[in-house]
């Protein structure tokens, strides 16, 4: 652990010296700023917030991690050389990135809260907006490692790590309509609970809809989602589950590590 | 005058009541009072004092008028009995003209004050509270049945089952009323004609407003506020005609405002603020029209269930409208269609609402407004507003 | 003393070292050297660790590379190209070292000063040459007073006078009896400095032993000459 502290503190110097992450914190200082400034409805605010929140950080996350792997390759080859071992050094250069990275994002999105008076007004669905853009952070460096030590082609991996965000992002969703059209005539809430609890992209959106009261819209299944979302088992369930997309990519990308060839 | 108190010479209404003669005042002092089924037959006036607390004890109804000209201010009547074969009321007036109920208190009747069959009467500035329980043992609040010409004033009513309920009623006027946490609708009127809303806010109802199969309505500067459940609206419209819907706030409901076979009403100058729906228009409806009307912040603008549209959408503002207006004229140069695509979906497959706020659902969306596939082509705004109308 | 034993290596299907027996003496200057493609590197890396070998075993004074890290703490190492974050300067990059060696033994004056690195030390590296950068490799390489020191291509990148000053400080280490390994294209740099020459060709030694008994053997002046026979030998 003394070494991943050690290689974490150079790392995390590294990352926050890097015009990426002072735009990145500026980016959602500004959005922030423009929404709560010129958007007449509060609600309106948010939902716009969580839409860049969904889909904006766990894109930046993905190539910002990819290419920071990839450019840390003969550095990794250097540090490699030295008496360290893999696992420690996997782990400082991840938490090196995804620590700037997540607090970066936080900074720049609590100021313009605390800026507007926001924060206390909607304490639950800013902390809970918080919580969701730090661990999408997570998951999508992790998503982004896992390709980049599988993947040697720098070109290819950019492309992959694109592809599983677009997938998540979207497909994903293409592919729930597409269940619900076939299986139309079944009882699908069970299988849509599960198929959003997988996907962390859509997980956040709905962990974020329910806060905002939006099962009253949706009928019976609305009603069997804020039975399931709304209990405290449906909430650490769904904590869980995003926890478990942090490691388990970072878990295989760190044994798939331990075995590279550099 | 006769002057009822409990340590005067005459203790108990019934025996003020016997005593009094046309065109008397009885006057009733501060005190608890456990009378029940008073007939009232006599042209008088009651008057309370402080409120004194007329307890039915749940034992049947507490006043009955059946009389003209009779005229109750100032008690606090409680305790109708809950009966489901009879409907019992704190006041009933029964077969009555130019009589009035004004600024008394009704605390868990079963229905508060029942109008059948009388006309020219006035109801205000009274706050009547119900027991919520269940529909079937909470009545309404003010309840008018084959009544004309009645006025219901400056009441707030709550905790009832319909907060106001009017059924064949002509030429009826409710005006700032406060009507909310009831169990099913905060007003619920059918088959009345020519009746005027004006200035009542309707708000936390389970059900919201529904009016039925009526004509001549008119809606204005009322207050549709968070009727939120899955069967909840702001107003519910069946078979609704010829009337004016006009600058109404319809704010945080589930559905603003459904309309299902109406045809001919104007909804003018309304404000459709942070609902689920904000509009839900039932294909068997023709010949509205929908003018200078702000949309905003809610989750869906309209759903419809039919590629046809008989509806005409002019000069409204859209929030979600993305277009430009090159000439300055104040109104979008492109049309706007508020039936999304997505709203399709879920009329057909409700449980693709989990998608709402998708990236998915918003790509979808802008590519069905470029090329209309399932979304009604008809229902558009030819001149969406740039700007908020105040 | 390193040892390798029976060291196989695949990247996928190429099978790049081939049953490579080798044994490098402490004490001595041992070059690798070898056409393009050979193996050098890969050979190099995995007495590092870097590469994990798919058969054969490799061991550091008697233990097994793979198993523990520490051996490397008696393992200097230049690599052929470097590249640092590009955020950090050439201090931080020494003290994070440092810190991960654990040791406060650094003697980095004398190659600063030879090397004419003061002045870059505290520029971050995006703002440094391939030239700077590699005489920061030598640095690293060297101040931590190793054991064994590994040099994959020192000279490649590298001023005349830089040059010049790094093979001075190659024998001087080799006087301190340094285990030294160096791959090199250049044959008069090899035979100015080392004792014994290891010939990789397709993954596999074809000659080892003193540069001494190869020229001899071949009866040669010149190094350059003595390998092209062993390679022209292989042709025929």
């Amino acid at each position: 652990m003394k070494l991943v502290k050690k290689i974490l503190l150079y790392e995390v110097h590294n990352t926050i010296r890097s015009r990426w992450v002072i735009f990145y914190t500026f980016f959602f200082f500004l959005v922030g700023y423009a929404l709560f400034t010129f958007s007449g409805e509060v609600s309106k605010a948010y939902i716009s917030l969580m839409n860049i929140v969904l889909i904006i950080i766990p894109l930046i996350s993905v190539i910002f991690g990819s290419i920071y792997f990839y450019n840390s390759r003969e550095f990794i080859e250097m540090m490699l050389s030295q008496p360290i071992d893999r696992k420690s050094l996997f782990l400082g250069i991840f938490l090196g990135v995804a620590i700037p990275l997540s607090a970066g994002f936080a900074l720049g999105f609590s100021i313009p809260f605390l800026l507007f008076g926001k924060v206390t007004e909607q304490l639950t669905g800013f902390l809970l907006l918080l919580l969701l853009g730090m661990l999408l952070t997570f998951i999508f460096i992790a998503l982004s490692f896992l390709i980049s030590v599988k993947q040697d082609d720098k070109s290819k991996g950019l492309g992959l790590a694109i592809l599983i965000w677009l997938i998540l992002a979207v497909v994903y969703d293409g592919i729930v309509v597409m269940i619900i059209y076939f299986f139309q005539d079944y009882p699908l809430e069970n299988t849509m609970i599960i198929l959003s609890a997988t996907n962390p992209i859509d997980l956040g959106r709905i962990l974020f809809l329910m806060k905002f009261d939006i099962a009253a819209l949706m009928g019976y299944t609305g009603a069997v989602f804020q039975r399931f979302f709304g209990s405290s088992l449906g909430m650490i369930i769904s904590i869980s589950c995003l926890l478990i997309w942090v490691l388990l990519p970072f878990v295989l990308s760190s044994r798939f590590f331990n075995k590279k060839d550099f | 005058m006769i002057f009822v108190s409990k340590a005067g010479s005459i203790s108990s209404i019934r025996t003020a009541l016997n005593l009094a003669s046309d065109f008397d005042t009885i006057v009733v002092s501060k005190g608890e009072y456990s009378e029940g089924n008073l007939i009232i037959d006599k042209k008088i006036i009651l008057i309370g004092k402080d409120f004194p607390v007329i307890d039915g004890k749940g034992d049947g109804e507490i006043f009955t008028v059946t009389s003209n000209d009779v005229h109750i201010n100032g008690l606090l009547v409680k305790n109708s009995g809950i009966s489901y074969l009879k409907e019992n009321a704190g006041i009933r007036l029964d077969q009555v003209q130019n009589c009035s109920i004004t600024n008394n208190k009704f605390i868990d009747n079963f229905f508060a004050v029942y109008l059948a069959k009388s006309a020219h009467c006035v109801v205000s500035g009274n706050f009547i509270s119900g027991v919520k329980k269940r529909e079937t043992n909470s009545g309404n609040g003010i309840h008018l049945w084959y009544c004309r010409d009645i006025t219901i004033k400056n009441n707030r009513i709550f905790n009832h089952r319909d907060g106001i309920y009017f059924e064949f009623v002509r030429l009826g006027k409710i005006i700032n009323n406060e009507s909310g946490s009831n169990l099913r609708y905060g007003l619920h009127f059918m088959f009345s004609d020519s009746c005027e809303y004006t200035n009542n806010t309707f708000k936390d109802n389970g059900a919201g407003v529904a009016v039925m199969y009526t004509k001549n309505v008119l809606m204005t500067e009322n207050h549709f506020e968070h009727n939120w459940g899955s069967a909840s609206y702001g107003i519910l419209l069946k078979e609704i005609a010829d009337s004016r819907i006009e600058n109404n706030i319809l704010n945080e409901n589930s559905t603003g405002l459904y309309m299902e076979g109406c045809s001919r009403v104007t909804i003018k100058g309304n404000n459709f603020i942070r609902n689920g729906w904000a509009l839900k228009l039932m294909a068997n409806s023709m010949e509205n029209y929908f003018y200078n009307n702000n949309f905003i912040a809610n989750s869906f603008n309209i759903s419809t269930n039919s590629r046809q549209n008989f509806n005409t959408f002019e000069k409204n503002y859209w929030d979600d409208y993305k277009g430009y207006d090159l000439d300055k004229d104040g109104y979008g140069d492109v049309p706007f269609r508020p039936v999304t695509m997505f709203s399709m979906m879920i009329k057909s497959h409700p449980t693709s609402l989990i998608l709402l706020h998708s990236l998915f659902v918003d790509i979808l969306n802008i590519a069905e407004s470029i090329v209309p596939v399932i979304t009604p082509e008809a229902l558009t705004d030819q001149k969406p507003r740039m700007r908020i109308l105040n | 003393m390193i040892s390798v034993k029976k060291l196989d290596k695949k990247f996928g299907k190429n099978l790049v070292l081939k049953n490579v027996n080798l044994t490098i003496e402490p004490g001595k200057v041992t070059a690798i050297v070898g056409p393009n493609g050979s193996g050098k590197t890969t050979l190099i890396k995995s007495i590092l660790g870097l590469v994990r070998p798919t058969e054969g075993i490799i061991e550091v004074d008697g233990k097994l590379v793979g198993d523990d890290y520490l051996y490397r703490k008696r393992i200097g190492y230049m690599p052929q190209m470097a590249n640092y974050p590009e955020n950090l300067t050439g201090n931080e990059i020494l003290s994070l070292i440092k810190s991960v060696r654990n040791t406060e033994k650094v003697s980095a004056g004398k190659i600063l000063s030879s090397l004419k690195l003061e002045s870059q030390m505290d520029k971050g590296f995006k703002n440094l040459s391939g030239g700077t950068k590699q005489k920061i490799s030598v640095l690293i390489a060297f101040a931590f007073d190793p054991e064994i020191i590994i040099l994959d291509e020192p000279t490649a990148g590298l001023d005349p006078v830089s040059s010049s000053f790094f093979k001075d400080l190659v024998l001087m280490e080799k006087e301190k009896k340094k285990t030294i390994i160096l791959t090199s294209h250049l044959m008069n740099e090899v035979q100015e400095l080392s004792d014994e020459i290891v010939f990789l060709m397709e993954g596999e030694i074809r000659y080892k032993g003193t540069i001494n008994s190869l020229l001899e053997d071949k009866k040669e002046t010149r190094l350059e000459r003595a390998i092209a026979e062993i390679m022209s030998q292989d042709d025929r």
